[in-house]
Protein backbone atom coordinates (compact mmCIF):
# COMPACT_ATOMS: atom_id res chain seq x y z
CA UNK A 1 0.00 0.00 0.00
CA UNK A 2 1.22 3.17 -0.66
CA UNK A 3 0.37 6.54 1.18
CA UNK A 4 -1.18 9.23 -0.74
CA UNK A 5 0.13 12.15 1.54
CA UNK A 6 3.51 11.95 0.87
CA UNK A 7 4.19 15.52 0.48
CA UNK A 8 2.02 16.36 3.79
CA UNK A 9 3.90 13.46 5.31
CA UNK A 10 4.44 15.34 9.22
CA UNK A 11 8.44 15.94 9.81
CA UNK A 12 10.30 16.69 13.04
CA UNK A 13 8.04 17.91 15.92
CA UNK A 14 4.79 17.33 13.92
CA UNK A 15 5.84 13.50 13.43
CA UNK A 16 6.80 12.60 16.60
CA UNK A 17 3.13 14.16 17.55
CA UNK A 18 0.90 12.21 15.77
CA UNK A 19 3.03 8.62 16.28
CA UNK A 20 2.36 9.31 20.31
CA UNK A 21 -1.28 10.60 19.43
CA UNK A 22 -1.98 7.13 17.12
CA UNK A 23 -0.65 5.01 19.54
CA UNK A 24 -1.83 6.59 22.57
CA UNK A 25 -5.18 5.97 21.26
CA UNK A 26 -4.67 2.18 20.37
CA UNK A 27 -3.78 1.79 23.47
CA UNK A 28 -6.67 3.04 24.63
CA UNK A 29 -8.75 1.21 22.62
CA UNK A 30 -7.22 -1.64 23.03
CA UNK A 31 -6.90 -1.75 27.33
CA UNK A 32 -10.53 -3.20 27.67
CA UNK A 33 -9.83 -6.07 25.22
CA UNK A 34 -6.32 -7.09 27.18
CA UNK A 35 -8.12 -6.13 30.67
CA UNK A 36 -10.41 -8.83 29.82
CA UNK A 37 -7.89 -11.19 28.61
CA UNK A 38 -6.25 -10.36 31.93
CA UNK A 39 -8.89 -11.80 34.12
CA UNK A 40 -9.50 -14.48 31.95
CA UNK A 41 -5.98 -15.88 32.58
CA UNK A 42 -5.67 -14.93 35.87
CA UNK A 43 -7.37 -16.84 39.42
CA UNK A 44 -9.95 -14.72 40.33
CA UNK A 45 -8.64 -13.23 42.80
CA UNK A 46 -6.05 -11.24 40.14
CA UNK A 47 -9.03 -10.59 38.21
CA UNK A 48 -8.90 -6.90 39.14
CA UNK A 49 -5.32 -6.89 40.96
CA UNK A 50 -2.30 -6.48 38.62
CA UNK A 51 0.53 -7.71 39.90
CA UNK A 52 3.75 -9.21 37.09
CA UNK A 53 4.22 -12.09 39.82
CA UNK A 54 0.30 -13.11 38.93
CA UNK A 55 0.18 -16.52 38.26
CA UNK A 56 -1.35 -17.70 34.28
CA UNK A 57 -4.19 -20.10 34.53
CA UNK A 58 -6.61 -21.78 32.29
CA UNK A 59 -7.93 -23.16 34.87
CA UNK A 60 -10.87 -20.61 34.19
CA UNK A 61 -11.47 -21.60 29.96
CA UNK A 62 -12.01 -25.36 31.97
CA UNK A 63 -14.26 -24.02 34.51
CA UNK A 64 -16.53 -22.22 31.62
CA UNK A 65 -16.63 -24.68 29.47
CA UNK A 66 -17.50 -27.17 32.00
CA UNK A 67 -20.04 -24.82 33.32
CA UNK A 68 -22.45 -24.36 30.22
CA UNK A 69 -22.79 -26.57 26.77
CA UNK A 70 -20.78 -24.33 25.05
CA UNK A 71 -19.17 -27.03 22.55
CA UNK A 72 -22.82 -27.75 21.38
CA UNK A 73 -23.32 -23.77 21.32
CA UNK A 74 -20.35 -24.13 18.75
CA UNK A 75 -22.13 -26.53 17.04
CA UNK A 76 -25.40 -24.66 16.53
CA UNK A 77 -23.45 -21.33 15.74
CA UNK A 78 -20.95 -23.73 12.75
CA UNK A 79 -23.99 -25.14 11.65
CA UNK A 80 -26.07 -21.66 11.62
CA UNK A 81 -23.27 -19.98 9.74
CA UNK A 82 -23.03 -22.77 7.26
CA UNK A 83 -26.77 -23.26 6.80
CA UNK A 84 -27.08 -19.36 5.92
CA UNK A 85 -24.19 -18.84 4.26
CA UNK A 86 -25.03 -21.64 1.78
CA UNK A 87 -28.76 -20.79 1.56
CA UNK A 88 -27.87 -17.48 0.90
CA UNK A 89 -25.11 -18.11 -1.91
CA UNK A 90 -27.80 -20.43 -3.98
CA UNK A 91 -30.44 -18.15 -3.62
CA UNK A 92 -28.89 -15.07 -4.28
CA UNK A 93 -26.83 -16.64 -6.86
CA UNK A 94 -30.23 -17.57 -9.03
CA UNK A 95 -31.84 -14.42 -8.18
CA UNK A 96 -28.91 -12.03 -9.25
CA UNK A 97 -29.00 -14.21 -12.71
CA UNK A 98 -32.33 -14.05 -13.49
CA UNK A 99 -32.30 -9.89 -13.21
CA UNK A 100 -28.87 -9.49 -15.01
CA UNK A 101 -29.15 -12.14 -17.57
CA UNK A 102 -33.40 -12.23 -18.48
CA UNK A 103 -35.44 -9.47 -19.84
CA UNK A 104 -39.41 -10.07 -18.66
CA UNK A 105 -42.41 -7.62 -17.46
CA UNK A 106 -42.03 -5.66 -14.57
CA UNK A 107 -38.13 -6.62 -13.65
CA UNK A 108 -37.52 -3.32 -12.52
CA UNK A 109 -40.70 -3.13 -10.30
CA UNK A 110 -39.33 -6.68 -8.73
CA UNK A 111 -35.67 -5.92 -8.30
CA UNK A 112 -37.55 -2.70 -6.40
CA UNK A 113 -38.95 -4.78 -3.92
CA UNK A 114 -36.22 -6.91 -3.36
CA UNK A 115 -33.97 -3.99 -2.40
CA UNK A 116 -36.68 -2.79 -0.22
CA UNK A 117 -35.17 -4.98 2.35
CA UNK A 118 -32.27 -2.90 2.71
CA UNK A 119 -34.78 -0.53 4.11
CA UNK A 120 -36.90 -3.12 6.04
CA UNK A 121 -34.39 -5.14 7.68
CA UNK A 122 -35.45 -8.08 9.31
CA UNK A 123 -33.93 -6.85 12.62
CA UNK A 124 -36.73 -4.72 12.91
CA UNK A 125 -39.28 -7.29 12.01
CA UNK A 126 -38.91 -9.20 15.39
CA UNK A 127 -42.28 -9.44 16.18
CA UNK A 128 -43.95 -10.16 13.10
CA UNK A 129 -41.30 -12.56 11.68
CA UNK A 130 -41.76 -14.62 15.66
CA UNK A 131 -45.32 -15.39 14.53
CA UNK A 132 -44.83 -16.51 11.14
CA UNK A 133 -42.15 -19.11 12.82
CA UNK A 134 -44.48 -19.98 15.56
CA UNK A 135 -47.20 -20.25 12.38
CA UNK A 136 -44.45 -22.45 10.74
CA UNK A 137 -44.20 -24.47 13.76
CA UNK A 138 -40.76 -24.05 13.71
CA UNK A 139 -40.04 -21.77 16.78
CA UNK A 140 -36.60 -22.65 18.91
CA UNK A 141 -34.84 -24.09 15.98
CA UNK A 142 -32.01 -23.30 13.69
CA UNK A 143 -33.95 -22.84 10.12
CA UNK A 144 -36.15 -20.28 12.02
CA UNK A 145 -33.02 -18.35 12.85
CA UNK A 146 -31.64 -18.20 9.45
CA UNK A 147 -34.81 -17.94 7.42
CA UNK A 148 -35.65 -13.97 7.68
CA UNK A 149 -31.94 -13.25 6.51
CA UNK A 150 -31.91 -15.92 4.02
CA UNK A 151 -33.10 -14.23 0.67
CA UNK A 152 -30.52 -11.18 1.39
CA UNK A 153 -31.64 -8.08 -0.58
CA UNK A 154 -27.70 -7.17 -0.23
CA UNK A 155 -26.26 -10.49 -1.61
CA UNK A 156 -28.68 -10.35 -4.97
CA UNK A 157 -27.25 -6.39 -5.63
CA UNK A 158 -23.96 -7.47 -4.92
CA UNK A 159 -23.64 -10.25 -7.18
CA UNK A 160 -26.03 -8.66 -10.04
CA UNK A 161 -23.19 -5.99 -10.03
CA UNK A 162 -20.98 -8.06 -10.10
CA UNK A 163 -22.90 -10.83 -13.05
CA UNK A 164 -23.22 -7.19 -15.07
CA UNK A 165 -19.27 -6.54 -15.70
CA UNK A 166 -18.84 -10.38 -17.20
CA UNK A 167 -18.09 -10.14 -21.16
CA UNK A 168 -20.68 -10.95 -22.91
CA UNK A 169 -18.21 -12.59 -25.56
CA UNK A 170 -17.77 -15.39 -22.82
CA UNK A 171 -21.04 -16.46 -22.61
CA UNK A 172 -21.87 -15.88 -26.22
CA UNK A 173 -18.82 -18.56 -26.60
CA UNK A 174 -20.22 -20.96 -23.64
CA UNK A 175 -23.43 -20.64 -25.85
CA UNK A 176 -22.00 -22.02 -28.98
CA UNK A 177 -20.16 -24.90 -27.12
CA UNK A 178 -23.94 -25.62 -26.18
CA UNK A 179 -24.12 -24.61 -22.94
CA UNK A 180 -27.45 -24.24 -21.11
CA UNK A 181 -28.63 -21.29 -19.24
CA UNK A 182 -27.83 -22.69 -16.09
CA UNK A 183 -24.17 -24.25 -17.06
CA UNK A 184 -23.67 -20.90 -18.48
CA UNK A 185 -24.54 -19.71 -14.47
CA UNK A 186 -22.37 -22.42 -13.15
CA UNK A 187 -19.52 -22.46 -15.63
CA UNK A 188 -19.07 -18.85 -16.24
CA UNK A 189 -21.05 -16.42 -14.17
CA UNK A 190 -19.73 -18.18 -10.87
CA UNK A 191 -16.19 -18.60 -11.25
CA UNK A 192 -15.22 -14.95 -12.42
CA UNK A 193 -17.26 -13.65 -9.19
CA UNK A 194 -15.28 -15.49 -6.88
CA UNK A 195 -13.72 -12.67 -4.74
CA UNK A 196 -17.10 -11.45 -4.55
CA UNK A 197 -18.33 -14.67 -3.39
CA UNK A 198 -15.47 -15.03 -0.51
CA UNK A 199 -16.34 -11.52 0.58
CA UNK A 200 -19.82 -11.81 1.17
CA UNK A 201 -19.30 -14.79 2.66
CA UNK A 202 -16.70 -13.21 5.26
CA UNK A 203 -19.36 -10.30 5.75
CA UNK A 204 -21.89 -12.79 5.78
CA UNK A 205 -20.47 -15.20 8.57
CA UNK A 206 -19.25 -12.47 10.93
CA UNK A 207 -22.76 -11.20 11.00
CA UNK A 208 -24.46 -14.10 11.88
CA UNK A 209 -21.62 -15.73 14.09
CA UNK A 210 -22.41 -12.00 16.17
CA UNK A 211 -26.10 -12.02 15.37
CA UNK A 212 -28.03 -11.70 18.51
CA UNK A 213 -31.24 -10.36 19.45
CA UNK A 214 -33.43 -12.12 16.67
CA UNK A 215 -31.71 -15.40 18.14
CA UNK A 216 -32.79 -14.75 21.73
CA UNK A 217 -35.83 -14.07 20.84
CA UNK A 218 -36.61 -17.28 18.58
CA UNK A 219 -34.55 -19.84 20.72
CA UNK A 220 -34.96 -21.34 23.90
CA UNK A 221 -33.48 -24.66 24.51
CA UNK A 222 -29.38 -25.51 24.41
CA UNK A 223 -30.45 -27.40 20.87
CA UNK A 224 -31.16 -24.34 19.33
CA UNK A 225 -28.86 -21.18 20.73
CA UNK A 226 -26.08 -20.11 19.31
CA UNK A 227 -23.02 -19.20 20.98
CA UNK A 228 -23.55 -15.74 21.49
CA UNK A 229 -27.47 -16.39 23.05
CA UNK A 230 -25.49 -18.83 25.24
CA UNK A 231 -23.15 -16.71 26.45
CA UNK A 232 -25.89 -13.97 27.78
CA UNK A 233 -27.31 -17.12 29.38
CA UNK A 234 -24.45 -18.33 30.82
CA UNK A 235 -22.52 -14.60 31.77
CA UNK A 236 -25.98 -13.48 33.38
CA UNK A 237 -27.70 -16.49 35.21
CA UNK A 238 -25.34 -19.00 35.48
CA UNK A 239 -22.22 -17.71 37.09
CA UNK A 240 -23.08 -14.52 39.50
CA UNK A 241 -20.84 -12.35 38.91
CA UNK A 242 -17.59 -14.13 38.71
CA UNK A 243 -15.67 -11.85 36.34
CA UNK A 244 -12.84 -14.39 35.37
CA UNK A 245 -14.98 -17.26 34.06
CA UNK A 246 -17.04 -14.78 32.40
CA UNK A 247 -14.02 -13.24 30.96
CA UNK A 248 -12.47 -16.91 29.86
CA UNK A 249 -16.41 -17.42 28.43
CA UNK A 250 -16.36 -14.29 26.23
CA UNK A 251 -12.74 -14.62 25.03
CA UNK A 252 -13.51 -18.64 23.95
CA UNK A 253 -16.97 -17.90 22.15
CA UNK A 254 -15.37 -14.83 20.21
CA UNK A 255 -11.56 -16.52 19.38
CA UNK A 256 -12.87 -18.29 16.60
CA UNK A 257 -13.57 -15.19 14.89
CA UNK A 258 -10.65 -13.23 16.30
CA UNK A 259 -7.93 -15.99 15.10
CA UNK A 260 -9.44 -16.08 11.55
CA UNK A 261 -9.35 -12.17 11.61
CA UNK A 262 -5.79 -11.73 13.10
CA UNK A 263 -4.59 -14.90 10.16
CA UNK A 264 -6.46 -13.32 7.21
CA UNK A 265 -6.41 -9.63 8.22
CA UNK A 266 -6.05 -8.58 4.56
CA UNK A 267 -9.03 -10.59 3.43
CA UNK A 268 -10.82 -9.97 6.37
CA UNK A 269 -10.64 -5.85 5.55
CA UNK A 270 -10.95 -6.15 1.82
CA UNK A 271 -13.49 -8.35 1.92
CA UNK A 272 -15.14 -5.55 4.06
CA UNK A 273 -14.44 -3.29 1.82
CA UNK A 274 -15.80 -5.00 -1.39
CA UNK A 275 -19.55 -5.81 0.37
CA UNK A 276 -19.93 -2.52 2.09
CA UNK A 277 -21.39 -3.83 4.93
CA UNK A 278 -24.05 -6.46 6.30
CA UNK B 1 -42.32 -18.68 -27.64
CA UNK B 2 -38.52 -18.89 -26.93
CA UNK B 3 -38.83 -15.56 -25.26
CA UNK B 4 -41.86 -16.86 -23.30
CA UNK B 5 -39.75 -19.73 -22.16
CA UNK B 6 -37.03 -17.39 -20.94
CA UNK B 7 -39.38 -15.24 -19.21
CA UNK B 8 -40.87 -18.63 -17.33
CA UNK B 9 -37.04 -19.56 -16.61
CA UNK B 10 -36.47 -15.63 -15.11
CA UNK B 11 -39.37 -16.09 -12.42
CA UNK B 12 -38.51 -19.91 -11.59
CA UNK B 13 -34.77 -18.38 -10.93
CA UNK B 14 -36.55 -15.81 -8.90
CA UNK B 15 -38.75 -17.82 -6.94
CA UNK B 16 -36.98 -18.64 -3.93
CA UNK B 17 -35.40 -15.64 -3.18
CA UNK B 18 -38.96 -14.12 -3.90
CA UNK B 19 -40.91 -16.39 -1.53
CA UNK B 20 -39.12 -15.88 1.74
CA UNK B 21 -38.27 -12.07 0.99
CA UNK B 22 -42.50 -12.07 0.67
CA UNK B 23 -42.88 -14.00 3.67
CA UNK B 24 -40.26 -12.42 5.99
CA UNK B 25 -40.21 -8.59 4.86
CA UNK B 26 -43.07 -7.57 2.40
CA UNK B 27 -45.56 -9.52 4.08
CA UNK B 28 -44.62 -8.90 7.96
CA UNK B 29 -44.12 -5.07 7.08
CA UNK B 30 -47.72 -4.95 5.94
CA UNK B 31 -48.99 -6.82 8.94
CA UNK B 32 -47.22 -4.36 11.45
CA UNK B 33 -49.31 -2.01 10.10
CA UNK B 34 -52.84 -3.53 10.38
CA UNK B 35 -51.60 -5.00 13.36
CA UNK B 36 -50.69 -1.30 14.65
CA UNK B 37 -54.57 -0.51 14.34
CA UNK B 38 -55.91 -3.47 16.22
CA UNK B 39 -56.07 -4.04 19.97
CA UNK B 40 -53.78 -7.34 21.26
CA UNK B 41 -56.16 -9.98 21.57
CA UNK B 42 -56.26 -10.70 25.75
CA UNK B 43 -57.48 -14.58 27.08
CA UNK B 44 -60.84 -14.75 25.10
CA UNK B 45 -61.26 -10.79 24.08
CA UNK B 46 -60.46 -10.94 20.07
CA UNK B 47 -58.72 -8.39 18.48
CA UNK B 48 -60.41 -5.68 17.31
CA UNK B 49 -60.07 -2.30 14.94
CA UNK B 50 -59.31 0.76 17.15
CA UNK B 51 -58.24 3.15 14.15
CA UNK B 52 -55.49 5.37 15.58
CA UNK B 53 -55.88 4.37 19.26
CA UNK B 54 -52.65 2.18 19.34
CA UNK B 55 -50.63 5.94 17.94
CA UNK B 56 -52.65 8.05 20.56
CA UNK B 57 -51.17 6.06 23.48
CA UNK B 58 -48.34 5.74 22.07
CA UNK B 59 -48.15 9.57 21.83
CA UNK B 60 -48.71 9.79 25.12
CA UNK B 61 -46.45 7.17 26.68
CA UNK B 62 -43.52 8.37 28.71
CA UNK B 63 -41.45 5.70 28.06
CA UNK B 64 -41.62 5.57 24.52
CA UNK B 65 -40.89 9.53 24.63
CA UNK B 66 -38.04 8.73 26.66
CA UNK B 67 -36.96 5.55 24.24
CA UNK B 68 -36.93 8.42 20.91
CA UNK B 69 -35.37 11.20 23.33
CA UNK B 70 -32.22 8.53 24.63
CA UNK B 71 -32.24 7.47 21.10
CA UNK B 72 -31.75 10.49 19.18
CA UNK B 73 -28.77 11.16 21.42
CA UNK B 74 -27.65 8.11 21.42
CA UNK B 75 -27.13 8.56 17.63
CA UNK B 76 -26.46 12.05 17.83
CA UNK B 77 -23.48 10.81 20.16
CA UNK B 78 -22.00 7.93 18.43
CA UNK B 79 -22.76 8.95 14.92
CA UNK B 80 -20.30 12.04 14.61
CA UNK B 81 -17.67 10.93 17.09
CA UNK B 82 -17.52 7.73 15.23
CA UNK B 83 -17.00 8.99 11.95
CA UNK B 84 -14.39 11.60 13.24
CA UNK B 85 -11.99 9.05 14.95
CA UNK B 86 -12.64 7.22 12.05
CA UNK B 87 -11.17 9.68 9.60
CA UNK B 88 -8.53 10.48 12.51
CA UNK B 89 -7.62 6.85 12.70
CA UNK B 90 -7.53 6.32 8.59
CA UNK B 91 -5.04 10.21 8.35
CA UNK B 92 -2.63 8.34 11.00
CA UNK B 93 -2.22 4.70 9.88
CA UNK B 94 -2.04 6.19 6.03
CA UNK B 95 0.65 8.24 7.03
CA UNK B 96 4.09 6.48 7.56
CA UNK B 97 4.08 6.64 11.15
CA UNK B 98 5.96 3.65 13.16
CA UNK B 99 4.12 0.09 13.37
CA UNK B 100 1.40 1.21 11.33
CA UNK B 101 0.14 -2.57 11.00
CA UNK B 102 -0.13 -3.03 14.38
CA UNK B 103 -2.04 0.59 14.86
CA UNK B 104 -4.88 -0.31 12.35
CA UNK B 105 -5.37 -4.31 14.13
CA UNK B 106 -5.87 -2.43 17.21
CA UNK B 107 -8.39 -0.03 16.46
CA UNK B 108 -10.19 -2.64 13.17
CA UNK B 109 -9.79 -5.43 16.27
CA UNK B 110 -13.26 -4.37 17.77
CA UNK B 111 -15.48 -4.75 15.10
CA UNK B 112 -14.62 -7.92 14.59
CA UNK B 113 -16.14 -9.29 17.98
CA UNK B 114 -19.41 -10.15 18.95
CA UNK B 115 -21.48 -7.04 20.06
CA UNK B 116 -22.66 -9.44 23.28
CA UNK B 117 -19.03 -10.30 23.85
CA UNK B 118 -17.82 -6.80 23.56
CA UNK B 119 -20.71 -5.90 25.91
CA UNK B 120 -19.50 -8.16 28.61
CA UNK B 121 -15.85 -7.03 28.60
CA UNK B 122 -17.43 -3.15 28.81
CA UNK B 123 -19.48 -4.79 31.62
CA UNK B 124 -16.94 -5.79 33.55
CA UNK B 125 -14.30 -2.22 33.06
CA UNK B 126 -17.54 -0.31 34.27
CA UNK B 127 -18.33 -2.50 37.07
CA UNK B 128 -18.35 -0.31 40.59
CA UNK B 129 -15.25 -0.76 42.50
CA UNK B 130 -13.60 -3.66 41.13
CA UNK B 131 -13.33 -2.56 37.42
CA UNK B 132 -10.61 -0.97 35.46
CA UNK B 133 -12.13 2.50 35.17
CA UNK B 134 -12.67 2.59 38.84
CA UNK B 135 -9.54 1.72 39.13
CA UNK B 136 -7.93 4.45 37.10
CA UNK B 137 -10.10 6.99 38.65
CA UNK B 138 -9.83 5.74 42.00
CA UNK B 139 -5.73 6.61 41.97
CA UNK B 140 -6.95 10.03 40.96
CA UNK B 141 -9.31 10.13 43.99
CA UNK B 142 -12.45 10.34 42.09
CA UNK B 143 -15.01 9.52 44.23
CA UNK B 144 -16.33 5.98 43.40
CA UNK B 145 -19.82 5.92 41.21
CA UNK B 146 -22.27 3.12 39.40
CA UNK B 147 -21.64 4.16 35.69
CA UNK B 148 -24.24 2.00 34.28
CA UNK B 149 -26.41 1.88 37.36
CA UNK B 150 -27.33 5.67 37.57
CA UNK B 151 -29.33 7.79 35.12
CA UNK B 152 -27.31 10.48 34.85
CA UNK B 153 -24.36 8.30 33.18
CA UNK B 154 -26.09 4.67 32.00
CA UNK B 155 -26.78 6.27 28.16
CA UNK B 156 -23.22 7.75 27.81
CA UNK B 157 -21.40 4.65 29.19
CA UNK B 158 -23.91 2.48 26.43
CA UNK B 159 -22.69 5.19 23.63
CA UNK B 160 -19.11 4.76 24.27
CA UNK B 161 -19.47 1.48 23.61
CA UNK B 162 -21.07 1.85 20.27
CA UNK B 163 -18.45 4.59 19.06
CA UNK B 164 -15.71 1.50 20.87
CA UNK B 165 -16.86 -0.88 18.40
CA UNK B 166 -17.79 0.90 15.57
CA UNK B 167 -15.00 3.58 14.55
CA UNK B 168 -12.30 1.32 13.22
CA UNK B 169 -14.55 -0.50 10.95
CA UNK B 170 -15.53 2.90 9.17
CA UNK B 171 -11.79 3.32 9.32
CA UNK B 172 -11.09 0.87 7.08
CA UNK B 173 -13.68 2.76 4.32
CA UNK B 174 -11.56 6.32 5.16
CA UNK B 175 -8.14 4.62 4.47
CA UNK B 176 -9.30 2.67 1.11
CA UNK B 177 -10.62 6.06 -0.31
CA UNK B 178 -7.15 7.92 0.88
CA UNK B 179 -5.28 5.78 -0.41
CA UNK B 180 -7.29 6.25 -4.21
CA UNK B 181 -6.77 9.98 -3.93
CA UNK B 182 -3.96 10.27 -6.36
CA UNK B 183 -0.80 11.43 -4.37
CA UNK B 184 0.23 13.88 -7.42
CA UNK B 185 -2.57 16.54 -5.80
CA UNK B 186 -0.68 16.49 -2.35
CA UNK B 187 2.77 17.35 -4.44
CA UNK B 188 1.00 20.26 -6.18
CA UNK B 189 -0.54 21.66 -3.26
CA UNK B 190 2.45 21.39 -1.25
CA UNK B 191 4.81 22.81 -4.16
CA UNK B 192 1.85 25.76 -4.04
CA UNK B 193 2.77 26.15 -0.06
CA UNK B 194 -0.88 25.00 0.57
CA UNK B 195 -0.79 24.57 4.65
CA UNK B 196 -1.60 20.96 5.98
CA UNK B 197 -4.99 21.87 7.55
CA UNK B 198 -5.99 23.82 4.14
CA UNK B 199 -5.03 20.67 1.68
CA UNK B 200 -7.15 18.68 3.83
CA UNK B 201 -10.64 20.99 4.43
CA UNK B 202 -9.89 22.10 0.39
CA UNK B 203 -8.87 18.66 -1.33
CA UNK B 204 -8.98 15.57 1.01
CA UNK B 205 -12.06 16.16 2.61
CA UNK B 206 -14.23 17.22 -0.24
CA UNK B 207 -13.04 13.89 -2.41
CA UNK B 208 -13.83 11.76 0.79
CA UNK B 209 -17.67 13.03 0.35
CA UNK B 210 -18.74 10.04 -0.97
CA UNK B 211 -17.33 8.06 1.73
CA UNK B 212 -18.65 10.18 4.18
CA UNK B 213 -22.23 9.49 2.89
CA UNK B 214 -21.60 5.80 3.00
CA UNK B 215 -20.54 5.57 6.30
CA UNK B 216 -23.27 8.18 7.82
CA UNK B 217 -25.71 6.60 6.27
CA UNK B 218 -24.53 3.18 8.10
CA UNK B 219 -23.77 4.90 11.14
CA UNK B 220 -27.49 5.96 11.33
CA UNK B 221 -28.98 2.34 11.05
CA UNK B 222 -26.74 0.90 13.43
CA UNK B 223 -28.33 3.45 16.16
CA UNK B 224 -31.32 2.67 15.31
CA UNK B 225 -31.01 -1.51 14.62
CA UNK B 226 -28.14 -2.80 17.20
CA UNK B 227 -29.68 -3.07 21.07
CA UNK B 228 -27.46 -6.28 21.97
CA UNK B 229 -25.14 -4.04 24.43
CA UNK B 230 -28.73 -2.76 25.96
CA UNK B 231 -29.66 -5.84 26.59
CA UNK B 232 -26.59 -7.06 28.56
CA UNK B 233 -25.34 -4.01 29.77
CA UNK B 234 -28.09 -2.27 31.66
CA UNK B 235 -31.67 -3.84 30.07
CA UNK B 236 -32.54 -0.07 29.28
CA UNK B 237 -32.77 0.68 32.79
CA UNK B 238 -31.98 2.75 35.43
CA UNK B 239 -35.26 3.90 34.73
CA UNK B 240 -35.22 3.56 31.41
CA UNK B 241 -32.54 5.80 30.89
CA UNK B 242 -30.65 3.79 28.52
CA UNK B 243 -33.99 2.38 26.14
CA UNK B 244 -33.20 2.61 22.70
CA UNK B 245 -36.46 2.44 20.60
CA UNK B 246 -35.99 -1.00 19.67
CA UNK B 247 -35.26 -2.68 22.86
CA UNK B 248 -38.48 -0.78 23.87
CA UNK B 249 -39.81 -2.56 21.18
CA UNK B 250 -38.59 -5.79 22.16
CA UNK B 251 -39.87 -5.38 25.61
CA UNK B 252 -43.62 -4.28 24.38
CA UNK B 253 -43.42 -7.30 22.28
CA UNK B 254 -41.73 -10.08 24.39
CA UNK B 255 -42.09 -9.09 28.05
CA UNK B 256 -45.38 -7.17 28.03
CA UNK B 257 -46.64 -9.01 25.04
CA UNK B 258 -49.06 -6.18 23.87
CA UNK B 259 -47.92 -7.08 20.38
CA UNK B 260 -50.10 -4.57 18.41
CA UNK B 261 -48.87 -1.93 20.39
CA UNK B 262 -45.20 -3.48 19.62
CA UNK B 263 -46.11 -2.93 16.06
CA UNK B 264 -47.15 0.40 16.26
CA UNK B 265 -43.56 1.26 17.83
CA UNK B 266 -42.36 -1.08 14.62
CA UNK B 267 -43.86 1.67 12.51
CA UNK B 268 -42.75 4.66 13.74
CA UNK B 269 -38.92 2.12 13.46
CA UNK B 270 -39.52 1.81 9.81
CA UNK B 271 -41.04 5.16 9.42
CA UNK B 272 -37.43 6.36 10.89
CA UNK B 273 -35.37 3.91 8.13
CA UNK B 274 -37.58 5.09 5.67
CA UNK B 275 -36.87 8.66 5.99
CA UNK B 276 -33.06 7.58 6.23
CA UNK B 277 -32.83 5.84 3.20
CA UNK B 278 -35.42 8.54 1.50
CA UNK B 279 -32.69 11.43 2.67
CA UNK B 280 -29.79 9.69 0.93
CA UNK B 281 -31.21 9.17 -2.15
CA UNK B 282 -32.45 12.41 -2.68
CA UNK B 283 -30.82 14.74 -1.11
CA UNK B 284 -27.13 13.69 -0.41
CA UNK B 285 -26.55 11.75 -3.45
CA UNK B 286 -27.21 14.59 -5.37
CA UNK B 287 -24.81 17.04 -3.47
CA UNK B 288 -21.09 14.97 -3.57
CA UNK B 289 -18.94 14.96 -6.01
CA UNK B 290 -18.37 11.91 -7.69
CA UNK B 291 -14.87 11.03 -9.69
Amino acid sequence: MSTATGAYEPRGAARLAETTGAWLLAVLWILPLVYAAWAAFHAPEFSARFSPSAPWTLENFVRAWQAAPFARYFLNTFVLVTLTLACQFLLCTLAAYAFTRYRFVGREVVFALVLAQLMIMPDVLIVENYRTMSWLGILDSIPAIALPYVASAFGIFLLRQTFKTVPKELEDAARIEGASDLQILVKVYVPLARPIYVAYGLVSVSFHWNNFLWPLIVTNSVEARPLTVGLQVFASTDQGIDWSIICAATLMTSAPLLLAFLLFQRQFIQSFLRAGIR
Amino acid sequence: MKHRAAEIHAWLLLLPALVLLALFTHWPAVETFIDSLHSTPRGRRAAAFVGLDNYRQMLEDPVFRQAVVNNLWYALGTIPTSIALALLMAIWVNDRIAGRTVLRMAYFTPTVLPMIAVANIWLFFYTPQYGLLEQVLGLFGAPTRNWLGSTDTALACVTLVAIWKEAGFFMIFYLAALQQIPPTLAEAAALEGTPRWTFFRRVQFPLLMPTTLFVLVNAVINAFRTVDHIVVMTRGGPDNASTLLLYYIYQVGFSFWDTTYAATLTIVMLSALAIVALGQYFLLDRRIHYR
